[in-house]
């Protein structure tokens, strides 16, 4: 996928399963909305080929439409559209919609129910987002960074809602470049930068350390002198045995320490 | 967590309780199209500025062209009462501010806030999305008619039944103006749109023989005649006035429709 000469995604090849709760993880610019829109029939594929349900999402959008949901990076509602009119309007589209009332009280929308869209905060708006992208009861839903702009509160409601969307039966697919939100809420996480796939695993399976991880844990937070004790004893042991030390971290090993050590590079700093 | 907080917690989620299975699918299409239309229609007659331009706008010139006109004792060509020539080009002017200046305007925005391509993600496929902005837009024309036709009355405007010239002439005239309305709103930013479709509108009513008729404009009139608002006012004026059907103005308004149409097709970016 390229924008002029800059390539957005490239050879990036990667399946959701069924049921499951894929996130696409990746600092800005990584290709994450790209992928997602390429996904969602937005784009067409230079070259390679995108399934959707089986079906391709540019020839056969008509077909795939009905059968998924989409969240969209902000967006995407009249300012004049009252929350809840935007809402009712959506499902109205939809054969057998989910019902609206109890669908927005669980995501706190009751409230501003009556507020038109350009007055409705930043996690309010998001909130919507989500809410249309589910109302149609889709089999897959894409959600485009769920919770940014959220408060923990509103945050914590929307993991709840995607982990019952994947009860339910309902594939989703997320990008995010939120660390905790991957190892929260994903059953397979996708590392992607520069368009291209870095690594593919369960939270487990990237987080868990190969042999080479040695753990020290300390019951207590170690003081300036302490930690350079440490380095030079390590130092010292690290030359006795010929053992190289790739890195040292204080604290426990998180889906960070795995993207740092991958791209070199922290998310959402650039 | 003790039984009676698990169970406190259980029957608040299940108040909330939501049936996720999915079910998917499309509304009927007749269905679709209708919610569209009317949201669409409801917004526009919520929006302050839309309304000025829809309603308050041509009632101003209704009254005002009149009383001036009879003050002032204006003579146009035509020897009837002016209230009965200024009417029709009043409701011309009115469908031409809905189709072509609040449409545009509107689509701009939809462009610029991602509701086009939010509303490509959902059932509604475009043809749905097109005849819901044209029900929306003949829904609004109705009530502008309503009441510029009231105003009217109210100043002893005496209407020649010309009913099927007036229909097409409104159906033509929304075409026409729609396609052209969509070309701007399809090419520019919403900025620009917002700018042009009101200079446009501007001109073509101080310039375009929509509320004068062609004669009041001298060797203009031959030009104005082929824009569509002046096809548009004298197909209206043919009408109310002589219960006519204006078929060179009507084919003039359906030749803008066809072009307008085919440039719209051509360059219309939807996001």
């Amino acid at each position: 996928m390229t924008y002029g000469t800059k390539t957005a995604v490239d050879g990036l090849s990667l399946s959701v399963e069924a049921g499951s709760i894929t996130a696409v993880l990746g600092p800005n610019g990584a290709g994450k909305t790209t992928t997602l829109e390429t996904c969602e029939g937005y784009r067409k594929p230079q070259s390679g080929t995108v399934r959707v349900l089986g079906l391709d999402p540019v020839a056969q959008r008509r077909e795939l439409l009905p059968r998924i949901g989409v969240m969209l990076q902000g967006q995407g509602a009249w300012s004049g559209a009252r929350a809840m009119e935007m809402l009712r309007h959506i499902a109205r589209l939809h054969a057998d919609p989910l019902p609206v009332e109890p669908l927005a009280e669980r995501l706190g929308l009751h409230e501003c129910g009556r507020t038109p869209y350009r007055r409705l905060s930043g996690g309010q708006q998001q909130r919507l987002g989500l809410a249309m992208a589910i109302v149609g009861r889709p089999e897959i839903v894409f959600v485009d960074e769920p919770t940014a702009g959220m408060d923990p509160a509103a945050r914590r409601t929307t993991w709840e809602l995607l982990g019952e969307l994947r009860e339910s039966g309902v594939t989703v697919v997320l990008t995010t470049h939120y660390l905790e939100e991957a190892e929260q809420l994903a059953d397979q996480v996708h590392i992607i930068d520069h368009g291209q796939l870095i690594t593919s695993g369960s939270p487990e399976e990237l987080t868990r350390g190969s042999s080479a991880t040695v753990r020290l844990v300390v019951d207590q937070e170690l003081p300036a002198e302490a930690e350079a004790a440490l380095r030079t004893s390590v130092d010292h042991w690290s030359k006795e045995y010929g053992v190289g030390v790739r890195s040292m971290s204080f604290g426990s090993r998180t889906l960070e320490d795995v993207f740092l050590e991958l791209t070199g590079k922290g998310i959402g700093h650039e | 967590m003790s039984d009676a907080s698990t169970r406190l917690d259980t029957s608040l989620r299940d108040a909330t309780a939501l049936d996720l299975t999915p079910h998917p699918g499309g509304a009927p299409f007749f269905r679709q199209v209708l919610a569209q239309a009317s949201m669409e229609a409801r917004l526009m007659l919520r929006n302050g500025e839309q309304l000025l331009l829809a309603v308050v706008i041509p009632v101003l010139i209704l009254v005002g062209g009149v009383t001036a006109g009879e003050h002032l004792d204006l003579k146009l060509t035509d020897p009837r009462p002016l209230v009965d020539i200024f009417t029709p080009g009043v409701i011309a002017l009115a469908v031409m501010s809905t189709s072509f200046t609040s449409l545009a305007i509107a689509t701009g925005f939809e462009r610029r806030y991602g509701v086009i391509k939010r509303l490509g993600a959902s059932p509604l496929p475009r043809s749905g999305l097109l005849l819901g902005k044209i029900l929306a837009l003949l829904a609004v024309q109705l009530v502008q008619i309503i009441v510029i036709g009231a105003v009217g009355q109210a100043l002893g405007w005496t209407p020649r039944a010309g009913a099927i010239g007036a229909f097409l002439a409104v159906g033509l005239g929304t075409a026409a103006f729609a396609a052209l309305g969509l070309l701007v709103a399809g090419t520019l930013r919403a900025e620009a749109t917002l700018a042009a479709a009101n200079l446009i509108y501007l001109l073509l009513m101080a310039g375009g023989a929509v509320v004068l008729p062609i004669s009041a404009y001298g060797s203009f009139g031959d030009v104005a005649r082929w824009l569509p608002s002046g096809a548009l006012g004298e197909a209206m004026r043919s009408a109310f006035l002589d219960a006519d059907i204006a078929w060179r103005d009507l084919g003039v308004l359906a030749v803008w429709a066809v072009v307008g149409t085919v440039l719209t097709a051509r360059t219309f970016k939807w996001e």
